[in-house]
């Protein structure tokens, strides 16, 4: 009884991953700008892996593999927003407007040094 | 050879297919970058090639489990497992040339390096005449 | 099911491949090649070779974007449009694709178990990884073992590459200053807190496959992968001056050159001991613990070699002089 609940979890849990993945694909496409692109793209590398991954563990049950899934869980939640937050830092860095909105003013003192080197 | 065996070399066709891409980008692009790209793509569909050719349907990777299984062949992934990593060599010289040549003729399209080398030994002939 | 996932794949692959082609942007094509490396990674572990495709992954779609984008920083942005005929290629290729295709006629059909690459000395291989090595992992047996001569050629042809680069960008590798420091960058905040957070589970996992490579995929190759990535990444989020102050570039050179003195130097000992050349059964009490023993140094060399040569490569890339400032970009 407990198996079958633990299946039909992982199964839920593995196919909502799987159509976050293919909305994430769909709204690169779709999307109208950089910054509007960016955000599909996170949500394909955040909560749609972490979805697939905990699918995953429930499958595996108590092994060493859960654990493993588990750490590469925690390590694509640090560095996949981390990414998102890079590219669109280092666009606004470089000058890309947003189509339909408008960047406030940047306080006067704060990041007025000169731009990393590499 | 009937339909079964033309889908059962289907994997060779496609990397085949790669295959000539990458040559195709390598021969007809002049930008070296983009040749090195060529190159890279060329390689990692020649190491599909051969691992395609290892794979036993049925198999399993080849880590002994103490269970009796039927592996796919070791013996080209160890040497394609190699290959890789010569091939990330090769291209990070490949680059390294390609950092060089901007140096020396501040581009890097091959139109534009032929075209300045063969005014340099223009330039030479002439020099040698009037000397 | 599963003929229809490798058709997925391959499909996939060539349509990178031709974006790839059409595409002038040369920063688009690095980032392709990086997306092909890891399409064609996946498509490794479904035909079962998991070390090849962590190899792939880690060399293909990491350190060799990173190299090629250091190399654009460099060089130029966009491909010239082309002036050639696009006639003579396009013609050479298809000839070419023409005759591999009658060639693979011939071939074995795929996945077919009594293919003639199956036999030979494959069989001892596999049933000699259980009896006189021992390890699970019967690719690394054969790779540092049974093969152990080519992947000493191998290891030596990444040092001469390595030392090839070093020669090439030398006289223009410009010395980070000890004084060198990070300029107030509130706007990477982030990226310098995850990076220090990540280096140490970085650092650790490049020695867990290292030491693991064993029992699972894993080896000197790819830990030495993951292993220079850390430091990479360290010097792309905070300065080569900073990341030259914890890995200088002259122990890199030393370390370059010690994992292939390492490797051949294993193969000596074994000549001290009246056998053959890289024979490791005579390094420990009895033959099997002597080829662990063997494997394990001989891979603890591969991996300190290559993690040299990713590591000595990207400082030099890194250090040259760019021709345009950051602010013009």
């Amino acid at each position: 009884m407990i198996a079958l609940i633990v299946d039909a979890a992982s199964w839920g849990f593995l196919v909502t991953g799987s159509f976050l993945v293919v909305v994430g694909a769909l709204g690169l496409v779709r999307m109208p700008d950089f910054y509007t692109r960016l955000h599909p793209a996170g949500i394909t590398d955040t909560l749609g892996t972490d979805l697939i991954l905990t699918g995953l563990m429930l499958q595996a049950g108590f092994t060493l593999v859960t654990v493993k899934l588990f750490l590469i869980g925690a390590f694509l939640f640090f560095t996949s927003p981390t990414s998102t937050h890079a590219i669109a830092n280092a666009a606004l860095v470089a000058g890309l407007k947003p189509r339909y909105a408008t960047i406030p003013p940047r306080p006067e003192g704060a990041g007025a040094g000169k731009k990393d080197a590499r | 050879m009937d339909l079964r065996d033309a889908f059962g070399l289907f994997n060779y066709w496609m990397v085949i297919v790669l295959m000539m891409t990458g040559l195709y980008i390598v021969v007809s692009r002049g930008n070296l970058v983009k040749k090195i790209v060529g190159l890279n793509i060329f390689q990692t569909s020649v190491f599909l090639l051969y691992i395609s050719m290892g794979k036993v349907s049925g198999g399993t990777a080849p880590i002994l489990t103490g269970k009796p299984e039927v592996f796919s062949n070791p013996l080209p992934h160890v040497l394609i497992l190699t290959a890789i990593v010569v091939g990330v060599a090769t291209t990070a010289l490949g680059l390294a040339l390609i950092i060089r040549i901007k140096n020396a003729y501040n581009s890097i399209e091959e139109d534009e390096i032929q075209k300045q080398d063969l005014a340099a030994e223009n330039a030479e002939g002439d020099g040698r005449t009037t000397r | 099911m599963e003929s229809a996932i490798n058709v997925a794949l391959l499909l996939f692959l060539a349509g990178t491949a031709f974006s790839i082609l059409r595409r002038t942007t040369l920063f688009s094509v690095v980032m392709l090649s990086g997306v092909f490396s890891l399409v064609s990674a996946a498509l490794l572990v479904h035909l079962d070779a998991v070390d090849v495709a962590f190899t792939e992954a880690a060399v293909g779609a990491g350190v060799s974007t990173v190299l090629m984008l250091s190399t654009l920083s460099l060089t130029a942005r966009h491909e010239a449009p082309s002036t050639r005929s696009r006639a003579i290629p396009l013609i050479v290729v298809f000839l070419t694709g023409l005759a591999l295709v009658y060639g693979t006629l011939d071939m074995p059909r795929f996945g077919d178990p009594d293919a003639p690459i199956h036999g030979h000395v494959v069989p001892r291989y596999i049933t000699g990884t259980a009896t006189e090595i021992g390890m699970p992992n019967i690719v690394t047996a054969v790779l540092a073992s049974y093969r152990g001569f080519d992947t000493l050629g191998e290891t030596t042809v990444i040092f001469t590459a390595g030392i090839g680069v070093l020669l090439l960008l030398a006289g223009t590798i410009r010395e980070p200053g000890v004084a060198e420091k990070l300029t107030a960058m509130d706007h990477h905040l982030v990226l310098r807190v995850v990076t220090k957070l990540l280096i140490g589970p970085i650092l650790l996992f490049a020695l867990y496959v290292q030491f693991h490579g064993d029992y699972g995929p894993g080896g000197g190759f790819q830990a030495g992968v993951i292993f220079a990535t850390a430091f990479i990444i360290y010097a792309l989020v905070f300065g080569l001056g900073t990341a030259s102050r914890a890995l200088p570039g002259r122990a890199v050179r030393v370390l370059l050159a010690l994992g292939v003195l390492i490797y051949g130097g294993v193969g000596l000992v074994s000549f001290f001991f009246g056998k053959n050349y890289l024979d490791y059964s005579v390094l420990g009490p009895t033959a099997a613990a002597g080829q662990h023993i063997g494997i394990l140094l001989v891979e603890f060399g591969v991996g300190m070699t290559v993690a040299a040569v990713m590591v000595s490569t990207y400082y030099a890339f890194a250090g040259q002089n760019p021709p345009i400032g950051d602010e013009e970009w």
